[in-house]
């Protein structure tokens, strides 16, 4: 069956982009395809608004700043841009009056961006339709609204810099490796960060916690992250937004809806094979919970009586259905806030074209008390060889707070 | 004054089965639909999930998920000698509502009909002779085979998932299946679903008294399953909330498990919900539908103007429709002349109560098409010759719910409140088992559909009326049915067995099926059929109805598999003969 | 219940004003008719999830009405050794908060004239709604206890002469002043069942009784386990939509 959905997916591919073509066209649609992979339109295009229009709100953990207008618009946009001065915002993370950026703009990432590739994107933007949209981006508090803030941050913490070729590697790991470090930046929400919100060194792609969701390491190590997934399984779940394990929900729902399931099969190969030989630190070989702790106890109660009937007993849940708890990354995050968020609040799972089935888990907020929810989250992080912390009531009250304030 | 709204090439009316196959189908043709829904969207996870969809005061006895009387209703005669009255609440049937439609909380028993049943009146009269059939009545041949519909039976299970096995594959007999059906194409998608301890007794006790008892195919499905448009459906879980229920875990075929996640997204069809429609607009001169006109949820009219115009509500509803809007002649019962509302037909259903000492049934371990069957008795699969009466039914073990309020059962005699009756539902409730048939319902002459002259809907519109009673051809059968059914049920060994069949004058209160059926039924003659083998309104060449409404009586099946392959049927009909030639694909 | 469709709309429209739009499309409204276009917008509380009961004085019924009606059900299903009857079990709180909310007030039928009271084979043609009909029959039936049973009321009169009373409503040997005996009766009786066996959400079938009594295990979801264990007890305990016991860790 797995086969057989590969099987699907390799014909349904999008043919991969000509390299080094030299006609307008050819070059256009690279663009837009990098443009894709880079999830572009995600902060850059208002819900409802003109494609690349900007003015999109986006939270960083010290306030708000709004996406700017890049369409060709010559006042509003950035068709008075040189390429030069486009290059060198994705590269330096410099505005064309050379302010910095705020790294809510991935440009530690997009460094890695070749200018070749740089220039594809600017072509394709140079298609768009030109928008009038004076956008005000910077909505920070003092004193982050300060730009030249920026200068010490990228001091400390911004190495410019294009992805350079590891010859020890084969060239689909290198391919898979810029993509991931540069354009996907996936390590955006999967790098731990810092407290001014930089990539914390010894925490790349091993998981963080970021708008109410855990987004779990995507490292291997023994037991942790994506260690029990193949190649296979990352390219299944980034093209349909679900497989044997996982269905994608909360942002990363998003990132599959707008960039991954568009990305060619090559290029998730790639990307699967870089990310399949990222080591991070293996578990700390936790013990599980003992089964006949109250808690544990009461939690398998409410799994039989409440969770079982989709998620099944044994926890493996139905494949590209209802993901398995039995051999989730996101189950066993030392971080407990996703399986927290999920059980309070429910979510819905990505719709793809391969994938169109869209399940959602209903919320369980106003059913269970805070040592009930603490209960169930406990059981499944340490049953069917599960182990992680235990989830305290005290957690699942703030988890609440935090998660009711999100809602409305 | 109603609001006009741009053109589309196609508008449907109703968003249940038929509706989304229709925008399906049509969608994928490449043309622009409009789906006009009178109730709400709804979704699994937030209309009925697994936290409380197993509520049967709300869902069941508070009727959650049906149309509300006060929106819409009908109103009800036995005869023409009697005063109709409104069906202020609902009993004997429960129309649905909402998106989704009656595929949201049907039982998931997804049977075909036999290949006789197409052809009925020929078969009969072939048969038996002229005479043998009462004078009043009405039953006539579909105008479509069961050949025909094959390819689209398929379309429908594989769409749904259908569990079960086949009985006849491609024209070879099969141990394990129905020795009686039409010859399938291919196995069902998924095998069968697991039994309970009851209807595993009463297939034993089949075996034993000579008959080959099958597993019901069912839409509930067996095991996850992936259809042809790459949605996933889950494995039922056997919680026995299925009827009148919602599924809360993506394993009970409708369109929100099979086709909605697919049609929703796509550029070229939408949806409009709470929307109410009032009439098909026709024009000058009668013969070409030019859209409807509807109301919504504010009161607002708009009209939206549409090429071709579906009619995929609940059956009583599409004749409603028709007649409202003044499309083809209304049906005399007096002279038997008109089409619109004639032939309304419904379903003979029976049980027999047996209760047993020392057994456990676990009645709740269900789904609601679960069960072992036999059809020896069914259409006329069994000679009628010396019977005296035509039709017939499936019989069997279908364990469907175990749920308390309405599932307790007491033998007679017990009184129906105080110590004793307490005493005896404790008593009864886990080793009582009720076994069923499910008869046919053929269409009489004085069994129609017109419109109320005194009750008039939300709208001020004029409420559909219904003059139907049971007639003497089908309380027979129920009686004979009912017989086999309890020779079989002794066999399993209760204590006391009680015989429930059928009996007239038809009883509103209750809740008999959902199954109602015809009202503008399809045929070969202008004259007798308000829609063509095609679905085709014989009037208006630019409006099909599709649904029950089309059958010309009922068969002794649940007849969704049949409404979701005429559906598919129709679908074909319009993509491959009236899209490159619109105008009637029957010449009357 | 109702739906909260506009509530669908409006917490849309607060998503889409924040940064977690999905590839949804959702909603759309023009004019006021609700325009589905890509997948709806999802709400896991749109529902909406059930109003648990919560104890609490009678919000339909007065303190005479509500003491009548605990008598009423104590006695269509009267309290045994091993099992509560219909007052311990909540019927009354159940019928009372039925009473005050939807189906006290017919909603949702058809209640439009004229009223045929008369027929009774085409459908219930009552033009009273459930919280009229109680309230006059309660009325009624205390008239008639105080006249029949000196003075006292139907709570106050011996188990022997209630059930008697009931006996003489449901045949219709005994009517009450507005003709209203058996229909209350029936009326009185399907409510009371409903108490007992409905989820206890809705404030009757307290503790599970009325489930535990038959062997329902409740508001369950997956029998796979058990589906072809033929002719044996199932083993677990019920549970209700708002929980079980066994949902609480126990220490020690």
């Amino acid at each position: 069956m797995r086969a057989a959905v590969l099987g699907v997916l390799l014909g349904a591919a999008i043919a991969p982009a000509a390299w080094g073509a030299a006609q307008d066209f050819d070059e256009v649609q690279r663009g837009r395809y990098l443009a894709t992979i880079g999830d572009c339109t995600a902060c850059h295009t208002a819900p409802g608004g003109k494609l690349m229009a900007g003015g999109r709100s986006i939270e960083t953990p010290f306030g708000n700043i709004v996406s700017p207008n890049i369409t060709p618009d010559r006042e509003t946009g950035i068709g008075a841009w040189t390429d030069d001065q486009f290059y060198a915002s994705m590269h330096d993370g410099t505005s064309a009056d050379g302010d910095n950026l705020y790294p809510a703009m991935p440009y530690p990432h997009f460094t890695k961006v070749t200018r070749d590739d740089v220039m594809a994107i600017r072509a394709w933007l140079n298609t768009l339709e030109p928008v009038v949209n004076r956008v005000e981006a910077n909505q920070l508090p003092f004193p982050f609204n300060i730009r030249a803030a920026m200068i010490g941050w990228n001091e400390l913490f911004f190495t410019p810099g294009v992805w350079q070729d590891d010859p020890k590697k084969s060239a689909e790991w290198n391919r898979g490796g810029y993509l991931v470090e540069g354009l996907a930046h996936c390590g955006a929400c999967h790098s731990a960060k810092n407290m001014l919100g930089a990539d914390e060194s010894g925490g790349h792609l091993q998981g963080y916690a970021l708008q109410g969701w855990f987004a779990p390491a995507i490292t291997s190590g023994d037991g942790v992250g994506l260690d029990k997934w193949t190649e296979d399984d990352i390219v299944e779940y980034l093209k349909t937004g679900t497989n044997r394990f996982a269905t994608a929900a909360g942002p990363m729902a998003e990132a599959v809806s707008d960039s991954t399931q568009h990305i060619s099969i090559a290029d998730l190969r790639a990307m699967a094979a870089y990310l399949k030989d990222q080591r991070g630190p293996s578990g700390d070989k936790r013990k599980p919970m003992d089964a006949k702790d109250p808690v544990m106890r009461a939690g398998e109660a409410i799994y039989v009586d409440k969770c079982a009937a989709c998620h099944t007993m044994n926890g493996e849940g139905i494949a590209r259905l209802f993901p398995t708890l039995s051999a989730s990354p996101t189950v066993e995050a030392e971080n407990p806030l996703s399986v927290l968020h999920v059980i309070l609040n429910g979510t819905r799972a990505v719709q793809t074209r391969l994938a169109p089935t869209a399940p959602a888990m209903p919320a369980f907020s106003w059913e269970l008390t805070d040592a009930q929810v603490a209960a169930v989250a406990t059981y499944v992080r340490n049953a069917w060889g599960n182990a992680a912390p235990a989830v305290t009531a005290g957690d699942v009250s703030s988890a609440r707070k935090t998660l009711e304030a999100r809602r409305e | 004054m109603a609001r006009k709204l741009p053109a589309t090439d196609v508008v449907i009316v109703g968003l249940g089965w038929t509706g989304s196959i229709l925008a399906h189908e049509l969608t994928e043709a490449g043309l622009n639909v409009v789906a006009i829904e009178r109730g709400p969207w709804r979704d699994t996870s937030s209309d009925f999930p697994v936290t409380y969809a197993q509520d049967e005061l709300r869902y069941h006895i508070r009727h959650e998920l049906f149309l509300r009387p006060a929106q819409e209703t009908l109103t009800f005669r036995h005869n023409a000698r009697q005063t109709a009255l409104p069906m202020r609440t609902w009993g004997t049937f429960m129309p649905p509502n909402g998106v989704g439609g009656g595929g949201v909380h049907w039982n998931a028993e997804t049977w075909r009909f036999l290949e006789s049943d197409f052809v009925l009146k020929s078969h009969l009269t072939d048969r038996y002779g002229a005479k043998f059939l009462p004078d009043d009545m009405t039953i006539q041949d579909w105008g479509v085979t069961y050949a025909d519909l094959e390819p689209h039976y398929d379309q429908f299970e594989y769409l749904c998932g259908t569990s079960g096995y086949a009985g006849n594959l491609a024209g070879q007999k099969r141990q394990g299946g129905n020795p009686y059906e039409g010859p399938r194409s291919r196995e069902y998608p998924t095998p069968p679903q697991k039994q309970p301890y009851g209807p595993t007794l009463w297939a034993k006790a089949a075996v034993e008294s000579g008959f080959q008892p099958f597993p019901q195919p069912s839409g509930n499905l067996s095991q996850a399953y992936t259809n042809p448009l790459g949605v996933t459906l889950g494995p039922c879980t056997y919680c026995g909330y299925c009827e009148w229920f919602g599924c809360g875990n993506y394993s009970k075929a409708s369109p929100q498990t099979t086709i909605l996640p697919t049609l929703l997204p796509k550029e070229n069809f939408k949806a409009h919900t709470l929307c109410t429609v009032q009439r098909i607009n026709t024009d000058g001169t009668g013969k070409r539908a030019t859209g409807v006109t509807y109301i919504d949820s504010n009161g607002e009219e708009w009209e939206q103007p549409a090429d071709l115009v579906l009619l995929c509500a609940f059956q009583l509803f599409n004749v409603h429709l028709l007649l409202l809007s003044g499309i083809g002649t209304p049906y005399d019962p007096n002279t038997g002349e008109g089409v619109i509302g004639r032939n309304y037909s419904y379903q003979v259903t029976s049980a027999v109560d047996a209760f047993f000492e020392d057994q456990n049934f676990n009645p709740f371990i269900a789904s609601g098409a679960i069960g072992m069957c036999i059809d020896d008795f069914n259409g006329d699969n069994f000679d009628h010759g010396s019977l005296g009466f035509v039709g017939g039914g499936y019989i069997g073990a279908v364990q469907t719910n175990g749920r308390p309020i309405l599932g307790t059962r007491a033998p007679s005699g017990t009184p129906s409140w105080g110590a004793e009756w307490k005493k005896a539902v404790a008593e009864h409730y886990l080793s009582t088992y009720t076994t069923v048939t499910h008869g046919s319902c053929y269409s009489y002459k004085d069994c129609f559909l017109d419109l109320d002259p005194t009750y008039t809907d939300a709208y001020g519109r004029k409420l559909l009326r219904m003059t139907f009673d049971f007639h003497d051809n089908e309380m027979k059968m129920s009686q004979y049915l009912t017989d086999r059914l309890a020779d079989i049920t002794q066999k399993m060994g209760p204590k006391v067995m009680e015989k429930h069949p059928r009996t007239a004058p038809y009883n509103v209160n209750v809740y008999q099926t959902t199954h109602t059926c015809g009202g503008a039924v399809m045929g070969d003659d202008p004259k007798t059929s308000a829609v063509n083998r095609y679905l085709q309104s014989w009037d208006v060449p630019n409006l099909f109805v599709f649904g029950a409404t089309a059958f010309p009586q009922n068969a002794g099946y649940n007849p969704t598999n049949t409404v979701g392959a005429l559906a598919f049927w129709g679908a074909k009909a319009i993509r491959e003969q009236y899209l490159k030639n619109p105008g009637p694909l029957v010449q009357a | 219940m109702t739906k909260r469709t506009d509530a669908v709309v409006t917490r849309r429209r607060a998503l889409l004003a924040g940064a977690a739009a999905a590839g949804f499309l959702g909603l759309f409204t023009r004019g006021n008719a609700i325009e589905l276009r890509g997948m709806p917008a999802w709400d896991p509380l749109s529902g909406p999830p059930p109003d648990i009961v919560k104890p609490g004085p009678w919000q339909f019924f007065t303190a005479e009405e509500g003491t009548a009606v605990e008598a009423l059900v104590d006695r269509l299903i009267p309290p045994d050794p091993k099992w509560a009857g219909g007052k311990d079990a909540g019927c009354a709180v159940y019928i009372d908060r039925q009473l005050a909310g939807p189906f006290g007030r017919s909603a949702g039928l058809y209640m439009r004239p004229p009223f045929d009271e008369q027929a009774t084979d085409r459908g219930p043609q009552s033009p009273f709604t459930p919280a009229q009909r109680y309230r006059r029959s309660l009325a009624d039936l205390d008239e008639h206890c105080k006249g029949a049973f000196a003075g006292k009321s139907f709570a106050q009169i011996p188990d022997a002469e209630k059930d008697k009373l009931l006996s003489g409503l449901e045949s219709g040997a005994v009517t009450l002043k507005h003709n209203t005996g058996r229909g209350f009766f029936e009326l009185l009786l399907q409510n009371t069942k409903e108490g007992f066996f409905a989820d206890p959400a809705y404030g009757g079938n307290r503790d599970m009784v009325g489930w535990r009594m038959i062997g329902f295990p409740g508001a369950r979801y997956d029998y796979r386990d058990w589906i072809e264990r033929h002719n044996e007890t199932y083993p677990r305990p019920p549970v209700a939509i708002s929980g079980a016991p066994q949902w609480t860790p126990r220490q020690g």
